[in-house]
């Protein structure tokens, strides 16, 4: 017998879905449920708030006081394993073009750090081409996702304020968390300028969930990304693959990174080919439908290295598209400090894990010089330091009278500047815009043909460059926040940018919410999938991660990848029933 | 020691420094720290790696006399709470330059540059200078908008070593408490206390307090 040999797993299941974040936590949910033998397949360990704990933890529980690692690049208390590199799995770019790919190779992948941000997408979001002339519309409108949105908010929970804004549609809301101290500023100064300051809609239970009992309430640590012990706010692990498990019809299989889908000589898929980590073998795991939601860019990744005589050019894509129309939110950011705040009483701050207010976009892109809109997050106040948590105090302390109404030196040591750390604590704040970038053919990811990572895995090779929309965007961000700092009284101390670093416009990739590189359509020449989320070329392939969007939206995209792998996995049961699908 | 055999120590290095210490045979070699039991979630990568951190050893032991003195210069006792070296921040620093590689060159070279900064001026190194001379020093690299250029390394370096230090002990037991922070428990957010919306001229509007989460106790 070879060394080298593939092992075969005798079984075969209905549905191979690869990934457990969003996407695939919810296709698992949704199928396990209705009775479908699934097999899911995760790249990384299993995980589990509730054992795998950060929580709660103080600055000093880590010898690092909570700073980031390579293996860990949010911070040490962060959920989230991984990050914008990983050991033996790189990736590669084009002309000089930037784009960073975060990767969370674990059970519930990225939803394990996220804002939990919760935003639907409105009626314009699904139409701006009908709107600007610019991308391309959906295949699909507001109407046709509404009711999977309704769902997600029921079985997921979220809360939030009615507001009944143009393009901002409300939903099933839980009460939202009163603002903090720096909020209403923020609101004042919002009043002040016309921009609408409301309350935020986060995946984070301020109330019990009706009618589920394993998930707790929020006890306000605001710690979200830290992983939540008592299942208080959305990830994939707690909401939807431990009661996808507890069916009694999953099997997860973890440390598998996949390689390919296999398909047979009709070109329909049979069953996903990996490698186990722990043993570095090949397997072949079968499947009557393949279900990728591996994340927009390792779902493409895994369709053009499944080439057979049948898809030469990769597997469902003979419109040439996977890999392109790659978009990733804009980004950019101000901070401030509040002067009237120095020396502040101290109390309770956290809060839930994240904004208590935000910003919805409130322009008319008619009367403005750039497509789109952007939202804002906002935040500040009494946190818990962390590593980092004083730095920079001789930029600080020169500039504002202390307690006694008198200027000193910059800098300094000894017990007057001790004193400084109280009393500059719980002054400074930032504001930051996320913002819809226009989905272009020449922004994509494609097959490095020269390079593979250490499973013998061709790598992506990224090209991606930012347009004057986005430029111009930014600028717009920065200029708006300066104006909220003036209003509310703040003095800007960093991200004062300009042109000649982009108005700080992160580099593509940075916010975590690339999406469209497996774009829907009703046209097989212009998009890869159908309207139901499935291949155009292989009618028992779906994915269900960001890859199918058409367009980004100012929003986050997790609560629509939820929304339409529901939708996507409801097509599928019908389909399984009809027998449509083999 | 005299001038011109501190010279020539720091001219050897690390382990030149080391040997100096052996010109005091009560001071006691310092045990290497001890990989503790972390009491939060580590892959098995990240446990690997922190015993490695955990059992290397960087600062030799003048370097950490040098931090120890120059962090209780930065963050004293006051009525409030204890020192930088009450609050373990020494040991801070050597963990965190060993995890974060880019400090250890200017931290090393920094503590190099102020000691022969006394040694020229005093004749002696920052740590076997008295109070009075390491104060004069100080005066001159703490205040980074007056400092003359000449100094300016030293600058660097201080600013350095107040980030390390400030960080140290506000994210520890006493510094957190010094500090006042009141989180990291459970508990129910209901706002603003009233007393600090009053001092602000601030109040939740009606529509806010109606929609926003209520607690029954």
């Amino acid at each position: 017998m070879p060394d080298f040999q593939i092992k075969k797993n005798s079984k075969t299941y209905d549905v191979c879905i690869v990934g457990s974040g969003a996407g695939g936590g919810m296709a698992a949910y949704t199928l396990a449920n209705a009775g479908i033998k699934v097999v899911l397949l995760e790249a990384g360990p299993m995980y589990d708030p509730k054992k795998n704990i950060t929580q709660l933890k103080w600055p000093y529980d880590s010898p690092r006081r909570g700073a980031s690692t390579d293996l860990r690049q949010f911070g040490d208390f962060d959920a989230a394993y991984g990050g914008w590199s990983i050991d033996g799995e790189p990736y590669t770019h084009k002309d000089g073009t930037e784009f960073d790919w975060f990767r969370s190779r674990m059970l519930g992948g990225r939803t394990n750090h996220w804002g939990r941000i919760s935003l639907r997408f409105g009626e314009k979001d699904f139409k701006h081409k009908s709107i600007d002339g610019l991308g391309d519309d959906w295949p699909i409108g507001y109407e046709d996702v509404k009711p999977y949105y309704d769902k997600v908010d029921r079985l997921v929970g979220v809360f939030g304020s009615i507001e009944n804004m143009p393009n901002e549609p409300d939903g099933i809301f839980l009460p939202p968390p009163k603002p903090r101290l720096m909020d209403l500023f923020f609101k004042q100064a919002g009043a002040r300028l016309g921009i609408p300051v409301i309350p935020s809609r986060l995946s984070i239970l301020t109330k019990p969930l009706e009618n589920n009992k394993n998930r707790g309430s929020c006890f306000f640590c605001a710690q979200c990304n830290r992983g939540c012990s008592v299942y208080a706010d959305f990830s994939s692990s707690s909401v939807l693959v431990n009661p996808a498990l507890a069916t009694g019809n999953v099997d997860v299989i973890p440390d598998a990174m996949a390689r390919e889908v296999m398909t047979n000589d009709q070109g329909l898929a049979t069953g996903v080919s990996y490698v186990n980590k722990d043993d570095m073998q090949e397997y072949v795991v079968n499947a009557k439908i393949v279900v990728l939601a591996a994340s927009a860019c390792e779902s493409a990744r895994i369709l053009l290295n499944s080439r057979s005589t049948r898809h030469s050019n990769g597997l469902a894509n003979s419109s040439n598209i996977v890999g392109k129309y790659l978009h990733d939110s804009t980004g950019a950011s101000m901070g401030g400090i509040m002067p009237k705040l120095l020396g502040r009483k101290r109390y309770n701050e956290d809060g839930v894990g994240g904004m208590h207010v935000y910003t919805p976009w409130w322009l008319d892109n008619k009367k403005l010089d750039f497509p789109r809109g952007y939202h804002i997050e906002f935040g500040g106040g009494m946190g818990m330091p962390g590593f980092g948590y004083g730095f920079g105090m001789q930029n600080s302390n020169g500039k504002y009278p202390g307690r006694d109404g008198k200027m000193k030196a910059a800098g300094g040591y000894g017990a007057s500047l001790k004193d400084d750390y109280r009393y500059f604590y719980g002054a400074t704040f930032g504001m930051s815009g996320r913002g819809e970038a226009i989905a272009r053919e020449d922004n994509y990811c494609e097959i490095d043909p020269t390079t593979v990572d250490k499973f013998g895995i061709p790598v992506l090779r990224f090209h991606y460059k930012w347009s004057d929309y986005e430029i111009k965007q930014a600028k717009h961000m920065k200029e708006t926040f300066a104006e909220m700092i003036d209003k509310m009284g703040g003095v800007v101390t960093s991200g004062k940018d300009g042109p000649e670093n982009n108005y700080g416009l992160l580099a593509p990739g940075r916010i975590i919410h690339e999406v469209g590189t497996t774009r829907m359509g009703n046209d097989p020449k212009k998009s890869a999938f159908n309207k139901f989320n499935q291949a155009h070329d292989c009618k028992n392939l779906f994915v269900v991660d960001g890859g199918p969007f058409v367009s980004q939206a100012d929003k986050n995209p997790t609560w629509t990848i939820l929304a339409l792998s529901m939708r996507a996995s409801e097509y599928m049961i019908d389909q399984i029933k009809k027998q449509n699908l083999s | 020691m005299d001038r011109r055999k501190y010279l020539k120590t720091l001219a050897a290095g690390s382990v030149g420094a080391g040997l100096l210490l052996q010109c005091k045979p009560d001071q006691k070699e310092q045990a290497p720290a001890v990989a503790k039991d972390l009491n939060y979630d580590r892959t098995p990568e990240e446990l690997a790696r922190e015993k490695a951190l955990m059992s290397a050893k960087f600062f030799d032991d003048h370097e950490m006399k040098t931090i120890a003195a120059l962090s209780d210069i930065i963050i004293p006792k006051d009525d409030v709470s204890g020192s930088a070296t009450d609050a373990g921040v020494p040991d801070f620093i050597e963990f965190i330059v060993k995890d974060k590689p880019g400090y250890q060159t200017p931290l090393r070279g920094g503590i190099k540059w102020l000691d022969l900064q006394c040694m020229r001026r005093f004749d002696a190194d920052f740590v076997s200078c008295n109070h009075e001379q390491q104060i004069e020093i100080i005066d001159e690299i703490a205040y980074p908008e007056k400092a003359k250029p000449e100094m300016l390394a030293g600058v660097a370096f201080f600013n350095t070593m107040r980030d390390l230090t400030a960080c140290g002990f506000f994210t520890s037991k006493i510094g957190l408490a010094d500090l006042g922070y009141m989180g990291n428990r459970p508990n129910q957010w209901n706002g603003v206390p009233q007393d600090v919306l009053d001092q602000y001229g601030l109040q939740y509007d009606a529509r806010t307090l109606e929609i926003s989460v209520k607690f029954d106790s």
